[in-house]
């Protein structure tokens, strides 16, 4: 009897303890931080990285005017719009339309009535393409109390002349002076060459047409 | 014709109106840095005139390339390059991140611009190609062509895949895919004879390196079949070489 009562208890006890040791791990699972209390906190805050709102200005667009000499045709007024990407403070790229009219040879006015060309054939317009070096940067100073940033560049490209009704492959070779008038204001002063083969006389030969340009830009 | 010189130069005015008066709520930072050096110019050979001393604030005006326009409370503004502000933080302690052209962005860019010259079976060309990155190898690409040669000259539009093998090296090779067409008008000094447009396809190869951060050099062949309307298919060699910039 004893022996039985002794059996049944201790049978509850070890179930009261199973059922005891279930309930103390459900409230308090493994890893808990109040088990096991944290001796350094991290005081590490969470970085925001802002990307601040600045006006980047590396297009420059605008217009030009000037005096082209297109070889055997006169010298005519050309004028049109350049438009750049400045890659970094050194490199550009440009891209530049234009055009004029060319005028008479030495032979048509001497003789008179012969016309080589007809008005339309005279149309001369370009394109071209081409990758610029700034070459001499400095400062440009107007009297004793304003300063200009200035740059020499260099520029060589390539691009199409239309002229007498044709189209010709152009090699480009310039040169300029940026001058910022104000920040977002360029005036450029420009000298360039465009080359291209030519058989309108007759005989093929590599045509040298100069140009001098006035220009104003804008950067944005 | 003057009238629309001066239009546009009204118009000029006008565009360059617009940053002036964005830059009067312009960013305030705080210097990190142990000082800035302002300069006179966007450039490093412009001269320092002003220094402004870590934790001072200075506003950010314009930015051209990697030179900043800034403004110190004191008034005095000047040029800083990139590489001095980018440990500023904003008054509120934020970091600012002020995006340069980074080693990594040579596999992550999406988009690419180029400029290319060449022959063209004889024919000078001038062609403008853009390119969209579809993975870090493989590029949708568009060119446009105009071609200029002693007899005759025109237009070539082609589509096409390129496939650069080595996209982390410096200098890749790359094969290319594609079709388009091509229209030839005979120069008009050459007895009169008629226009064609022919549907053409091309497969090229070539290398590609890079020569700063945000350039490319490009050199490509491709051998171009002209689909004409006559007897015989046309086979054109091109041989290219170009400048490629991406965003």
């Amino acid at each position: 009897m004893d022996r039985g009562l002794h059996i049944l208890l201790l049978s509850l006890s070890s179930l009261a303890c199973a059922l005891w040791s279930q309930v103390a791990a459900a409230e308090a699972p493994v890893g808990d931080a109040s088990a096991t209390p944290q001796v350094v906190e991290p005081q590490i805050d969470r970085r925001n990285v802002k990307a601040p709102r600045i006006d980047a200005e590396n297009f420059e667009a605008g217009a030009f005017v000037g005096t082209i000499a297109i070889e055997d045709f006169g010298s005519s007024m050309t004028y049109g719009a350049r438009a750049a990407y400045h890659f970094n403070e050194d490199l550009f790229a440009e891209a530049t339309v234009g055009t004029a009219k060319a005028g008479r040879t030495s032979y048509e006015d001497l003789s008179g009535s012969v016309e080589l060309l007809t008005d339309s054939e005279r149309e001369f317009t370009y394109y071209d393409l081409s990758v610029g070096w700034n070459v001499l940067p400095g400062e440009v100073f107007l009297g004793g109390r304003r300063a200009m940033p200035s740059s020499v560049y260099l520029s060589l490209g390539a691009g199409s002349t239309r002229f007498a009704g044709d189209d010709n492959f152009t090699l480009i070779a310039g040169a300029g002076l940026r001058l910022l008038v104000t920040d977002s204001i360029a005036a450029h002063l420009g000298v360039r060459d465009q080359m291209f083969e030519s058989d309108l006389l007759g005989s093929k030969k590599l045509t040298q047409n100069l140009q001098v340009s006035l220009g104003l830009t804008a950067f944005f | 014709m003057l009238r629309c010189l001066l239009s546009a130069l009204l118009m000029f005015t006008a565009l360059a109106s617009v940053p002036a008066r964005a830059a009067a709520d312009a960013e305030q930072v705080v210097v990190q840095d142990p000082y800035l050096e302002f300069r006179t110019g966007p450039g490093r050979g412009y001269p320092i005139f002003y220094v402004v001393d870590r934790g001072e604030e200075v506003s950010l005006l314009r930015r051209r390339t990697d030179w900043i326009k800034v403004r110190s409370d004191r008034g005095r503004e000047g040029w800083v390059h990139r590489s001095q502000l980018e440990r500023t933080l904003t008054p509120q302690g934020e970091q600012v991140k002020l995006a340069g052209p980074a080693p990594e962005s040579r596999l992550e860019h999406r988009w690419e611009i180029g400029l290319v010259t060449g022959d063209f079976g004889g024919a000078n060309i001038v062609s403008v190609t853009g390119s969209y990155a579809l993975t870090q190898s493989l590029h949708a690409r568009l060119d446009v062509t105009h071609l200029l040669g002693g007899y005759s000259n025109g237009l070539m539009g082609t589509a096409g895949l390129l496939h650069a093998f080595m996209p982390q090296w410096r200098i890749s090779p790359f094969v290319s895919l594609g079709g388009g067409i091509v229209q030839i008008s005979p120069k008009a000094t050459i007895v009169q004879s008629e226009d064609r447009t022919d549907p053409a396809a091309y497969s090229g190869l070539g290398l590609r390196g890079y020569l700063t951060n945000r350039f490319l050099l490009q050199a490509e062949y491709r051998k171009f079949v002209v689909l004409t309307s006559r007897d015989d298919n046309e086979e054109i060699d091109e041989w290219t070489v170009g400048f490629t910039y991406f965003f």
